[in-house]
């Protein structure tokens, strides 16, 4: 696993002297390292001193202003720092950590200066057999499956500070725990090695074996500990008790420990956690090792990534209940064979617990994660339209739930039990059909809705408003036609975009031969102007709409057409819009009457359909709906900051609310010099389902492309309108809380004006009763929609779920992806509610609740020291840190109100891959592509591991970076991008379309990520040491914040110690 | 006195006016004692062919509180180049361009046949007038084209400077822009909504040109450019939007909002018509102007709603308003009237061309036609050739090939002391004029010597009312007899071409002491003149009143004059004879007691309205043909005729033609009948046949072609189901109550109305009667 740059890193660490320092067991977290220091070292260990420095000077500068809430932590700091060989110091405390750890414990055990990721944990070590051999090794790989055992670097167990530095990871990432922004500074020496983390990750991996039963266990860990690798034997195993102190359990082992339960085996990690008392630690640090906390040593994404995809090698087949299904950022197939495919439904667990009380004291949520419409594979079989004619769906006549794999079939076929309610229900004459010597239907074979879980129905009339068939929808383009919007070019490139091509991709539905959505057309600025594009007309008729309070459509007929029958009169209209307007003095624009209007137009067309708004100011005109600019940087970060982020009045929310229950959703696209208010203005989309796009500073040279290509794709992905889902559960558990981008009129269904398969959202489900633990749990989601082409289906999704009440069952179901997923969304809601700091908070504590809960219940024979992560969880701490300092839930005043409020929203509708994405971005290398071999591995978000002499791509799928290395090559960049180097101007640089490998391999790459993120992402291109480059950096996740936040591995030693706390 | 009906005649030849009484007592107790109020009926602009045209003002009165002009009557010094005002007698000296002037160098104004004369003001510029056509598009397909091609037409009748505008409506009202190129442009408003003029013209940025500049940082360089784009984007000079307009009129669609079954379309014409006046108010304040209203349905929405667009609510009748059962209709007649009222202000005039088989609330609008001097015109459908030939007239140029249509008039009356004004009764509005010789008795619109008639034709006819005040010593001491009342009216209008005119009518009446000279005032009794002056008076009233009041005063005023002038022994009604001057005026009161003026029954309110309107404006010779149709017979036994307007005149071998001003109808009798349908007319043999088939149509052609409206033309016979006009309008002389066996004259009225006979037995009765 981690194998590779061991040898590296030992001669690093050699080389740098240890720097621990002995926190003052209050001072939290020892942000201690000077990341500064350390970074330097690291780097060199690395191999690229000269570059890091400079970084990390950087880096150290910023510190400052982190450390403002430990002041004296920092002074300190500083002091030590100049005493400790500057290179070593910072570097080496997390290294030392392990050292350290085992300092406290056996101070002296430090040799192991390899372990990665030093437990401190103090008794461990001795139990642990491998370290020491570790450490023999010199170096991490061996040692690395004990390490993570081991590592539990000591922390001061009263302290909750944190350890020291992670592993080698350049930054310096301690981790306050109260910031985990800037410890940066100088803090370097404190804490070092407390907070260590025993370089879980060693041990997650090996824990790796995670699925129970089904899956063989990893081999991963092999290597590492034998302990890790061994047997799966996954049985649930007894809780066992653990006494205060495990040594090491055998931490990869944790299996081979814990009797029975592979669970916990894998995924623990010994986290030691010696109680040595700071000062102890200091004293391990000064010894000073070469070596802290190996990052490499820690659970890390791209590597478990790796190896679950290595695991796949056959389709994951729904045919039993609880089935916890592969990573989602893994590539696999699905086959449907009872349950329903993992992309439309993914849930927390795949084993409930059979009561509350399991949930309180695990902290983990019972939540799912639907995305209706889930875009499958091309080679898993969508979900298949059957249609019943008049007798519609058959449907349990208690609960109302639908037909569905689970129901069981009694009285020789004439009844069915429902598999939710349990009440039996008559079937229907037309829908008899006899059983077979097993009770299955004779036909259960050919019928989708008795052998899949994922199935579509052709609704009958009593589904359609007001009893009658829909239209198919419409698009309704509004254009800001002010001075801004037209001086921008904005106005001409729509027109034109629109005219050209745009108006061929119109969706369509499947198999149909022509899309048959109409398309309206509307301008504004302070009046709205309407267009009659009736093909019979000679040329369009404007119609200009003052009346702004009371806002209507003009016209009817007309208004809405097919393009295919009017495509004189649109285009021409496409080229007289510009003209028009070309010498406009108009600035002020309304927006609350646009959106009103094109509501009422789809109203009168009676039909369902989008907005497509473009608007490019702040809407300051004397109408309804009016804005003023209230933006306040300052406040951004602060307790106040959701003032500013909430809607300020409710104008907004009820035109979203309008739309949803007429159908429609708007799709904003703001096209902004300055603030816009989207906190307000993007309430409309949220609540109707609709989403904003923004291209700041807009020119056609640098987002024309863009603009287009997104709307090419809104255009054409699964869209439905006018939807309502409802999810159903077995008795004794029901949906309680919503999230998402949509709208509520009752507590039990959704709303969506339009939803598409980029939506998603989250459902957390709450005990009414106990379960019975023997039985399986039922999930249906139903949507009832209108389809492109106007036919009103019902989307049936069905789960099956089993019940425990061993926590020993429970952890290894969970998926930790829809848990993030689940996190985030809860973490985002709160925002307009909460401050930063509590929400952060709450973050951490769920999540060493968890893990807390795992070690109580799970692995209990560990020490106290170590860290121990369950299997399915070991990622938990990446993301949480990820989390915690994304720029959504965390946004400074580097990020905008209005991104800020942008951010948020989507990351409401994400589903678990956008926000696995989000969380944890990709990295891949450029400079090296093969052709062949597309795309090519993962990266981490380390700085460290970028090369000067690379270029590499970052993406989270909302943007996307292309960094530069200080010594890239210049052929590529000219090859790239067709200039020089020192040319590249970061948002300008566009990569051109030439005709070289390079070009080719990276533009396939790139194309790549787009379309697996469905959107076009903005492109920034910056270099090295560029001024923005911070922004970048930003999203190394795995790297300290550039505006605040631990590095991983500082914040596993925070996370460590708050395990500790609650356990105690 | 057939030398008082020649002057009467030679006095409405030459200034047309005709007075009720031409010799006036001189008190007013006398004068209130005349039963008919003294009074004329008043034609400004009657079409004379032989005035010189003076290019110059006119002399004004230096008296301030007089200000009359010149004229004919006065006392001219000319020696020492001074007048004298034949009203307040003032001495004015001559302007200096009246230097030459002698006995027999005299001004055209001061000739004695020149007592009306006209002159055109050449100080103010021309200034064209505005033709804003507002278009209902809820009408069907052929009524829509009809109408199209019928605006079309209109474009290549007006002046090519005139400037025009187009607002349509239909549950929107849309403002058009005029000369846009590519694509069309119109403003829309909410046909909900009762717009204020302030709001429409923000809303259509007429105030953009003040407000905008100032706060527009950044653009300092954008200069008021409108200079060359003087006139606004929504009313322009024909010349240059004419190709704009024809293409924009021909694309005009119906209105596309789906009308559901049982449902009438929702039809904003409040809201339209009100944004139409507050556009003309904004951009064209007194300046002549003419809104053209085209509705084929009534207004179903918003302000001035009528009916709602419900079906099963029937749209009000007589009976309805009767029993206050007409929901919209007080609210609607206020607001219409209010926007009528906005319109007189600033001189435009309204036109309603309602084209409908239902109605259209010409009722509750007529007020907007009836201020404003404008037409009312009532038809089945826009696709008709009624509606298509009026409509043309409207365009119609005269003799000398000038518009009929003057805009913005207002009527000045002047009078000299004995005299003061009580008010006047026609398509005007008051101006609210208070002078020294107005009366505090008002009758019509009083208050006021002065009055506005925003649309004024040829043919306009104003009753005017006056008062006589004691003249108690100048009638006493003054010479008897030899007394003079004067009165001038002073008409200024805007002539179609642009120019202001001043149109100054003078006449004189002796005053005579009606104590010893009664004789003479009743020979001197203009009873036609007075049967419309009564006529008005009642139309007037009925607008307040209720319908048997107005019947009941007529009737009363009818005994009076009766009890008054005729020759009778009390209580003998055989005794009773009435004088020469007299003898029709019982006989009008009759008919018009019958007529669809004071008779709803059978009529819808819009079509009352809209007969009211016509006896408001038309001259006093159409309103007496209003009152009391003509019928003319054509037979083989003579040269046509006028005959009776009688039952007794329906003979079988008799082809009548009546003329009720509204209709023209040709009544083939049984026996003609019999013969058509033998067509008889189709063998050469019968050729006299035919012809006698054609003279009443050449003639009934003759009549539509001058009239205004174009009335409805009805060929019938006995027994056809439009005999039914023919035989409302007859006396019913025979009916079946009283034809005998034997009789075979004329056909028999199945009616109970009185006949003129008995009408006249109980007048007489009454008139004679001691106790009434």
């Amino acid at each position: 696993m981690l194998a590779g740059p061991p040898p590296s890193f030992n001669a690093g660490p050699p080389t740098q002297p240890m720097q621990q320092q002995a926190h003052p067991p209050s001072q939290m977290y020892p942000n201690q390292f000077q990341q500064p220091t350390l970074p330097p070292n690291f780097q060199g260990n690395q191999h690229q001193p000269p570059a890091l420095p400079p970084n990390f000077q950087g880096n150290q500068q910023a510190p400052p202003a982190g450390p403002p809430t430990y002041p004296n932590m920092q002074q300190q700091q500083y002091q030590q720092q100049p005493t400790l060989p500057p290179p070593s110091s910072v570097g080496n405390q997390p290294q030392f950590p392990p050292q350290s750890h085992y300092p406290p414990d056996n101070q002296q055990l430090p040799p192991p200066t390899h372990f990665p990721l030093q437990p401190p944990a103090p008794g461990n070590q001795p139990q642990y057999p491998s370290q020491p051999p570790m450490m023999s090794n010199g170096i991490n790989q061996p040692s690395m499956p004990q390490t993570y055992p081991n590592q539990g670097p000591p922390l001061p167990p009263p302290s909750s500070s944190s350890v020291a530095a992670t592993s080698n990871s350049l930054r310096p990432a301690p981790i306050t725990p109260n910031q985990f922004g800037p410890p940066p500074t100088m803090g370097v020496p404190q804490f070092p090695s407390q907070p260590s983390f025993p370089n879980q990750p060693p041990s997650n991996l090996a824990g790796m074996p995670q699925y129970p039963g089904t899956q063989p266990p990893f081999s991963g860990p092999p290597s590492t500990f034998p302990s890790a690798n061994q047997p799966p034997p996954p049985t649930g195993y007894p809780q066992q008790q653990l006494p205060p102190q495990y040594g090491s359990q055998s931490h990869l082992s944790g299996p081979s420990t814990v009797p029975g339960s592979q669970l916990n085996g894998p995924g623990t990690y010994p986290g030691q956690m010696p109680p040595a008392p700071v000062q102890q630690q200091q004293q391990q640090q000064q010894p000073y090792q070469p070596q802290r906390i190996d990052p490499d040593m820690v659970p890390n994404v791209v590597q478990v990534l790796e190896q679950s995809q290595e695991k796949i090698q056959q389709p994951f087949i729904t045919n039993a209940p609880g089935l916890l299904p592969p990573l989602v950022a893994t590539d696999f197939v699905c086959q449907d064979q009872g349950s329903c495919n993992p992309r439309f439904i993914r849930s927390t667990t795949y084993t409930i617990p059979n009561a509350h009380d399991m949930i309180k004291q695990s902290h983990i949520p019972i939540a799912l994660a639907i995305s209706p419409l889930a875009n499958l594979r091309p080679d898993e079989l969508g979900p298949p339209v059957t249609n019943f004619g008049e007798i519609g769906p058959v449907r349990c006549h208690r609960c109302k739930a639908y037909m569905c794999s689970f129901m069981q079939f009694i009285d020789g076929g004439k009844r069915f039990l429902c598999c939710f309610c349990e009440a039996a229900t008559d079937v229907p004459t037309e829908y008899f059909n006899h059983l077979d010597h097993s009770g299955r239907r004779m036909d259960w074979y050919q019928r989708p809705e008795l052998c899949l879980g994922t199935y579509e129905i052709v609704a009958t009339k009593q589904y359609c408003k007001d009893e009658k068939w829909p239209e198919p929808p419409a698009f309704i383009f509004m254009i800001d036609v002010s001075y801004n919007s037209v001086r921008s070019g904005l106005v001409e490139y729509i027109c034109h975009i629109l005219k050209t091509d745009l108006l061929d991709y119109l969706p369509k539905d499947q198999g149909a031969e022509t899309s048959n959505v109409r398309v309206g057309f509307a301008t504004f600025d302070k009046q709205i102007h309407f267009y009659n594009i009736k093909n019979t007309l000679g040329q369009p008729q404007m119609m200009i709409v003052s009346d702004l309070e009371d806002i209507f459509v003009p016209l009817l007929d007309g208004f809405l057409c097919l393009p295919q029958d009017s495509r004189g009169v649109i285009n021409s209209l496409l080229e007289q819009i510009p003209q028009t307007f070309a010498n406009t003095q108009e600035t002020e624009t309304i927006l609350a009457p646009v959106i009103q209007a094109g509501i009422q137009a789809l109203k009168g067309a009676n039909c369902t359909g989008k907005i497509y708004l473009f608007s490019t100011t702040l809407p300051i005109a004397v109408a309804p709906g009016k804005l003023s600019n209230r933006d306040d940087k300052k406040l951004l970060g602060s307790d106040k900051e959701k003032t500013l982020l909430a809607p300020i009045n409710n104008v907004y929310t009820k035109l979203g609310e309008e739309c949803a229950q007429n159908g429609c959703a708007v799709d904003l696209f703001v096209f902004p010099n300055n603030y816009l208010d989207l906190a307000t203005i993007g309430e409309v989309c949220r609540v109707s389902g609709g989403q904003i796009y923004k291209f700041n500073y807009f020119s056609i040279e640098n987002d024309g492309e863009r603009l287009h290509d997104e709307l090419k794709r809104n255009f054409q992905r699964t869209t439905v309108f006018d939807a309502l889902m409802r999810v159903r559960t077995s008795a004794g558990i029901r949906p309680i809380d919503f999230l998402g981008n949509f709208y509520m009129t009752n507590a039990t269904e959704m709303i969506f004006g339009t939803i598409d398969s980029d939506k998603s959202v989250s459902v957390e489900l709450k005990h009414d009763d106990k379960l019975p633990v023997e039985s399986n749990t039922y999930i249906q989601a139903a949507l009832l929609y209108t389809s492109i082409s106007g036919q009103r289906r019902l989307r049936i999704l069905t789960l099956a779920l089993t019940v425990t009440s061993a926590y020993t069952s429970l952890y290894p179901a969970c998926d930790l992806d829809t848990i993030m997923n689940y996190i985030t969304k809860v973490a985002i809601r709160s925002v307009t509610m909460s401050t930063p700091k509590s929400i952060r908070d709450n973050i951490i504590t769920q999540a060493a609740n968890m893990l807390a809960c795992y070690r109580k219940n799970c692995a209990q024979a560990t020490t106290a020291g170590q860290l121990i992560l369950p299997e399915t969880l070991k990622l938990l701490p990446v993301y949480v840190t990820a989390l915690i300092k994304c720029d959504a839930l965390t946004g400074t005043q580097t990020v905008s109100t209005d991104d800020r409020s942008l951010l948020m929203q989507r990351v409401m509708s994400m589903d678990i891959k956008g926000t696995f994405a989000y969380l944890y971005p990709r990295i891949y290398a450029l400079h090296d592509l093969d052709e062949n071999n597309l795309p090519p591995p993962m990266i981490r978000c380390l700085y460290e591991r970028l090369s000067e002499s690379g270029a590499y791509v970052i993406e989270n799928g909302l943007v996307m970076y292309i960094w530069l290395g200080s010594q890239v090559n210049p052929t590529f960049v000219q090859s790239l991008f067709g200039v020089q180097t020192g040319h590249i101007q970061p948002e300008k640089c566009r990569i051109v379309d030439l005709d070289n490998p390079i070009s080719r391999n990276v533009r396939t790459l790139l194309n790549m990520i787009r379309n697996e993120r469905n959107a076009h992402m903005k492109l920034f291109v910056i270099q090295q040491r560029d001024s923005i480059e911070p922004f970048f950096k930003n999203y190394l996740v795995e790297d300290k914040g550039f505006t605040g936040g631990a590095s991983y591995v500082d914040f596993l030693y925070h996370l460590h110690r708050e395990i500790r706390n609650i356990l105690q | 006195m057939a030398t008082y009906q020649e002057f009467i005649a030679q006095n409405e030849e030459r200034d047309g006016v005709r007075f009720t009484w031409n010799v006036w007592p001189s008190t007013r107790l006398e004068a209130t004692r005349l039963v008919v109020p003294l009074g004329c009926q008043f034609t400004p602009l009657k079409e004379r062919y032989d005035l010189p045209p003076l290019n110059y003002d006119p002399v004004l009165c230096t008296n301030k509180t007089c200000r009359s002009i010149l004229n004919p009557f006065c006392t001219v010094d000319y020696r020492a180049k001074i007048w004298i005002c034949n009203f307040c007698l003032q001495r004015n000296n001559f302007p200096p361009q009246y230097a030459g002037i002698t006995e027999q160098l005299q001004p055209a104004e001061l000739s004695p046949q020149y007592t009306t004369i006209e002159y055109t003001l050449m100080r103010t510029p021309a200034q064209p007038a505005v033709f804003l056509f507002v278009v209902d598009t809820c009408m069907d397909e052929d009524d829509m084209t009809a109408l199209k091609e019928s605006l079309q037409m209109a474009l290549s009748l007006l002046p090519t400077d005139a400037l025009v505008g187009l607002i349509t409506f239909g549950r929107m009202v849309h403002i058009h822009e005029l000369n846009c190129e590519g694509m069309t442009r119109s403003y829309v408003f909410r046909g909900t909504k009762d717009y204020t003029a302030k709001q429409v013209q923000e809303m259509l940025g007429l105030m953009k040109q003040q407000s905008n500049q100032r706060p527009m940082p950044g653009n300092p360089n954008v200069p008021p450019q409108q200079a060359p784009n003087f006139f606004s984007k929504f009313i322009q000079p024909l010349s240059q939007c004419d190709m704009s307009l024809t293409d924009l009129l021909g694309e005009l669609q119906r209105d596309p909002w789906p009308v559901s079954q049982g449902k009438r379309a929702l039809r904003s014409t409040g809201a339209a018509l009100s944004i139409a006046i507050g556009l003309l108010e904004t951009l064209y304040p007194n300046t002549g102007a003419r809104i053209m209203l085209f509705i084929a349905g009534p207004c179903t929405q918003g302000p001035g709603i009528i009916i709602d667009e419900e079906f099963k609510h029937t749209i009000r009748s007589h009976h309805d308003i009767e029993k206050d059962n007409a929901k919209y209709m007080k609210k609607a007649i206020k607001f219409y009237e209010g926007l009528a009222n906005r319109s007189a202000v600033n001189g435009h005039v309204i036109d309603l061309y309602s084209s409908a088989l239902d109605q259209t609330g010409l009722h509750e609008m007529k007020y907007c036609s009836n201020y404003t001097g404008g037409h009312m015109v009532m038809g089945d459908s826009f696709n008709t050739s009624l509606f298509k030939q009026t409509f043309q007239k409207v365009f119609a140029k005269d003799n000398k090939n000038e518009y009929r249509m003057n805009f913005g008039a207002t009527i000045e009356v002047k009078t000299s002391r004995e005299l003061k004004v009580c008010g006047a009764i026609g398509s005007c509005v008051s101006l609210a004029q208070r002078g020294s010789n107005v009366s505090e008795t008002e009758l019509g619109m009083g208050g006021t010597n002065a009055w506005k008639i925003c649309g004024i034709y040829p043919n306009s006819t104003l009753s005017i009312f006056l008062e006589v005040l004691n003249q108690q010593q100048g009638a006493a001491q003054g010479v008897p007899g030899g007394q003079r009342g004067y009165v001038q009216f002073i008409t200024q209008y805007q002539h179609l071409s642009g120019f202001k005119k001043i149109r100054v009518t003078t006449v004189a009446r002796n005053l005579i002491d009606a104590t010893t000279n009664m004789p003479t005032i009743a020979a001197s009794f203009d009873q036609e003149c007075a049967s419309v002056a009564m006529a008005r008076i009642a139309v007037y009233r009925s607008d307040t009143e209720e319908g048997s009041d107005v019947l009941r005063w007529l009737d009363k005023m009818l005994i009076r004059l009766c009890q008054k002038f005729a020759i009778y022994e009390k209580d003998n009604p055989g005794s009773f004879q009435l004088t020469d001057t007299f003898t029709l005026y019982p006989q009008f009161m009759y008919h018009l007691r019958r007529s669809q003026f004071l008779q709803v029954f059978n009529n819808s309110p819009d079509e009352t309205a809209f007969y009211r309107h016509y006896l408001l404006v038309e001259d006093l010779t159409q309103c007496l043909v209003m009152i009391q149709p003509i019928l003319y017979a054509y037979s083989f036994n003579g040269p046509p005729e006028p005959v009776l307007l009688d039952s007794s005149s329906i003979l079988p071998d008799r082809i009548l033609l009546m003329d009720t001003f509204y209709h023209i109808l040709i009544y083939h009798g049984e026996t003609i009948a019999q013969w058509v349908k033998a067509h008889y007319q189709d063998l050469p043999e019968y050729e006299n046949f035919k012809q006698l088939l054609q003279a009443p149509v050449g003639d009934a052609t003759e009549i539509l072609q001058s009239r205004f409206p174009m009335p409805r033309y009805i060929v019938t016979e006995f027994g056809g189901s439009q005999a039914r006009f023919l035989l409302y309008k007859v006396n019913p002389s025979q009916t079946h109550a009283n034809l005998g066996w034997g009789q075979t004259a004329g056909a028999p009225i199945l009616t109970d109305d009185v006949n003129l006979q008995t009408f006249m037995e109980h007048l007489k009765k009454l008139a004679v009667s001691t106790t009434t």
